[in-house]
């Protein structure tokens, strides 16, 4: 009786050593993990940094004023004036869409009827 | 423990039957435990001596291994720390009040060499000489063949330059990282912005340090690791700031202005929106100051802050206002501004030694005379004319948060006569920042009370303490509502935004005393929408000659007013203030209920 318990105790110490030994090892593979993920982060936001320093760069109220300028056939952008303020009022209505065109006789009936 | 008796029989009696003393066995046997008992104690006092030596040793040991483990290892931060991201050493960032980027840090690399590493002297100093044109080969040459170990080339280089120095591949040429503060809105706001440079340098690092502007005066905040993910909030808006430089800018070429500021204040928040100072400079490359010629013409200086000027009639709206506010006049009471006038032996004139008559209070401010608005100034008196002005925040330097706010301290009169008095109420004898009239006026409208200017962000109105009423305000607006109606300011009037304002054209003095007779430092101070008004608007321009007539016209509501005008014409819209239609009918009534 005494042995077993002897040889028991024994299994369960060894057992325990390597259940530590192999979380030992897991917690090192996931802290140097969680060191590269930190670099990665770490670069990720100098990048960040970057992109949102050119960002606030092209989008300089100089260059975009300038832009605005070398494109204004095509854009025709002007500051904006007080005359521009309006109220959702006075917007209009999109016309209504039209019928689908089923057949010819009945397109120019709707004609007739109109006029 | 046996207990060996004292005085046992078996060694007693044979004692008498000898003759001797049992009292003699009885001390030997007390002497010999005694004798046992010392024995014992000794034997455990020296135990625990052990004991406690063995403790102390061992404690001991233990710190003096720790520390000499600390002593001689690597330096590590800790592996399993949660955050690590969070803290960054970076400066923060500045942005507006939109979360735009107004200041930023970028990586880059500054160059150095060591001579006694280099391969070829000659070529690296060739090499240089052609990546870097405004360095000269002979002197590199010089430096690299001579007994220095170490020197900087340059200390921020740009990823193309960085890799020509890399091709010519000379061991001796080093980079080190390097924080640089970027500006990439350039020149915008640049006197708010100030500038950053290096302080202390490292090979592998620097530290960026402000050297002004808010970069300077914020310093601790944006240098504290603690801040790197959370921006400094200004209260400028981008697209305002840049939209107000471009009317200035054009405005002071137009008048023929040397230089320009403005001031946009919010009226409750004392929030300044954006504020002009020309001519500027390039925060990126900050010039050096100016060691020759006047520092008022140099770019740095801070026209709205530092520049103080006596700003002339547009004084005379607060004589008006404390005149109501005490109850001394209506803005319909009749004051006679004809001449001659004299205080303390010196003659009050008129602009063009013009004769008004019998005027209003009303169209003092109108007409904008100098004999109205003294003798209110005469009836108010001194002393409750200093301590108006003062509430008022004109008898200290600015609170704004840049570092050259401090420098914008006002000139007073060294002795408040009479005759001070007078001129004060015409804003001569006194000179202020553009800043402080805009916090001035912002106390005009917003009702009365004092409202400090600020840089930064504010969540809601910051009213300070009262300094006139309600109804001298609303007075005191009325009657700058009749300057641009019907009054010196008649180019001011932006359809939609019924502007208010006073105009003021105060001669330059002259260095040595004396005033400029061609001179003039021209400002137009206005709040929109003058019936209830959202921002304050200060344009001073320095110098300006409006040359389209045949004589040159140098008063401010022929140069400073229509560059306002052109302004609050281009901001209002973009600070969403929508066209109203002014509320004439209530303004009437309130007139003639008042008479």
């Amino acid at each position: 009786m005494r042995n077993v318990l002897f040889v028991l105790t024994t299994m369960a110490v060894i057992g325990l050593a390597f259940w530590a030994y192999r979380e030992n090892y897991a917690t090192q593979e996931v802290l140097s993990e969680v060191e590269t993920l930190h670099r990665d982060i770490g670069a990720a936001h100098a990048r960040l940094a970057v992109l949102k320093a050119e960002w606030a760069y092209l989008n300089r109220p100089d260059r975009l004023r300038d832009l605005a300028e070398i494109n204004f056939d095509r854009l025709g952008l002007l500051p904006l004036r007080p005359e521009q303020f309006g109220y959702v009022d006075e917007v209009a209505y999109p016309a209504p869409a039209l019928p689908p065109v089923t057949d010819a006789v009945e397109v120019q009936g709707t004609l007739e009827v109109t006029e | 423990m046996t207990r060996t008796p004292l005085r046992p029989l078996a060694r007693i009696l044979p004692a008498r039957d000898a003759g001797e003393s049992p009292a003699a066995i009885e001390r030997e046997n007390l002497r010999v435990r005694h004798e046992e008992m010392r024995d014992r104690a000794r034997t455990r006092a020296e135990g625990r001596l052990l004991v406690l030596g063995v403790f102390f040793f061992a404690a001991f040991l233990t710190v003096g291994v720790r520390m000499g483990m600390l002593a001689t290892s690597e330096p590590m931060e800790p592996r399993a720390s949660a955050q690590g991201a969070a803290i960054s050493a970076a400066r923060a960032d500045i942005v507006d009040r939109k979360g735009r980027l107004l200041a930023t840090n970028f990586e880059t690399h500054a160059l150095y060499a060591q001579p006694p590493l280099m391969v070829d002297p000659a070529a690296a100093a060739k090499g240089l000489a052609a990546i870097f044109p405004d360095l000269k080969e002979d002197a590199l040459l010089r430096d690299f063949t001579g007994k220095r170990k170490f020197l900087w080339i340059r200390r921020k280089i740009s990823p193309e330059q960085m890799q020509a120095v890399h091709e010519i591949g000379d061991p001796g040429l080093l980079f080190g990282p390097r924080e640089m503060r970027l500006y990439p809105n350039g020149s915008l706001a640049a006197h708010v912005m100030g500038g950053a440079s290096f302080g202390k340098e490292g090979v592998s690092a620097a530290e960026v340090i402000g050297v002004a502007g808010v970069e300077k005066y914020f310093d601790d905040y944006l240098r504290d690791p603690a801040n790197g993910q959370r921006p400094l909030t200004l209260s400028l808006d981008l697209t305002v700031q840049a939209a107000a430089e471009q009317v200035l800018y054009g405005g002071m070429k137009l008048m023929n202005a040397k230089g320009a500021t403005s001031v946009l204040m919010d009226v409750h928040t004392g929030e300044i929106v954006s504020v002009v100072s020309l001519p500027d400079f390039d925060p990126n490359n900050r010039p050096r100051p100016a060691t020759s010629g006047d520092q008022g013409d140099s770019p740095l200086f801070n026209r709205s802050v530092q520049g103080v000027y006596e700003l002339g009639s547009t004084f005379k709206i607060f004589a008006a206002a404390q005149a109501v506010d005490l109850g001394l006049v209506s803005p319909s009471t009749i004051i006679d501004t004809s001449g001659p006038m004299k205080v303390g032996g010196f003659r009050i004139g008129e602009f063009r030694n013009k004769n008004y008559g019998k005027l209003s209070v009303a169209d003092i401010i109108v007409q904008s005379s100098n004999r109205g608005t003294g003798r209110m100034a005469l009836q108010i008196g001194a002393e409750r004319q200093q301590e108006f002005l003062k509430s008022m925040g004109f008898f200290d330097a600015t609170p704004f948060e840049i570092v050259e706010a401090r420098t914008g301290k006002p000139l007073l009169p060294k002795r408040w006569t009479e005759l001070s008095a007078v001129t004060v109420s015409y804003g001569h004898g006194l000179s202020s920042s553009p800043m402080h009239l805009a916090a001035g006026y912002a106390t005009i409208a917003n009702g009365g009370h004092m409202v400090a200017p600020t840089i930064l962000k504010q969540n809601g109105p910051r009213l300070g303490p009262r300094v006139m009423s309600e109804n001298a305000a609303r007075a005191a607006r009325d009657m700058l509502r009749k300057v641009v109606t019907s009054g010196t300011a008649s180019m001011g009037e932006v359809p939609g935004y019924a502007v208010g304002g006073k105009t003021g054209t105060a001669d330059k003095p002259r260095a040595r005393g004396g005033y400029y007779d061609d001179k003039v430092i021209a400002t137009f101070a206005t709040m929109f929408p003058a019936h209830d008004p959202k921002y304050v608007l200060v344009v001073t321009l320095d110098e300006p000659v409006e040359t389209s007539g045949d004589k040159p016209r140098r008063t401010a509501g022929w140069t400073a007013v229509p560059v306002a005008a052109e302004m609050i014409g281009r901001i209002a819209p973009l600070l969403g203030l929508r066209p109203t239609v002014e509320p004439k009918a209530l303004a009437d009534i309130t007139l003639t209920s008042s008479n």
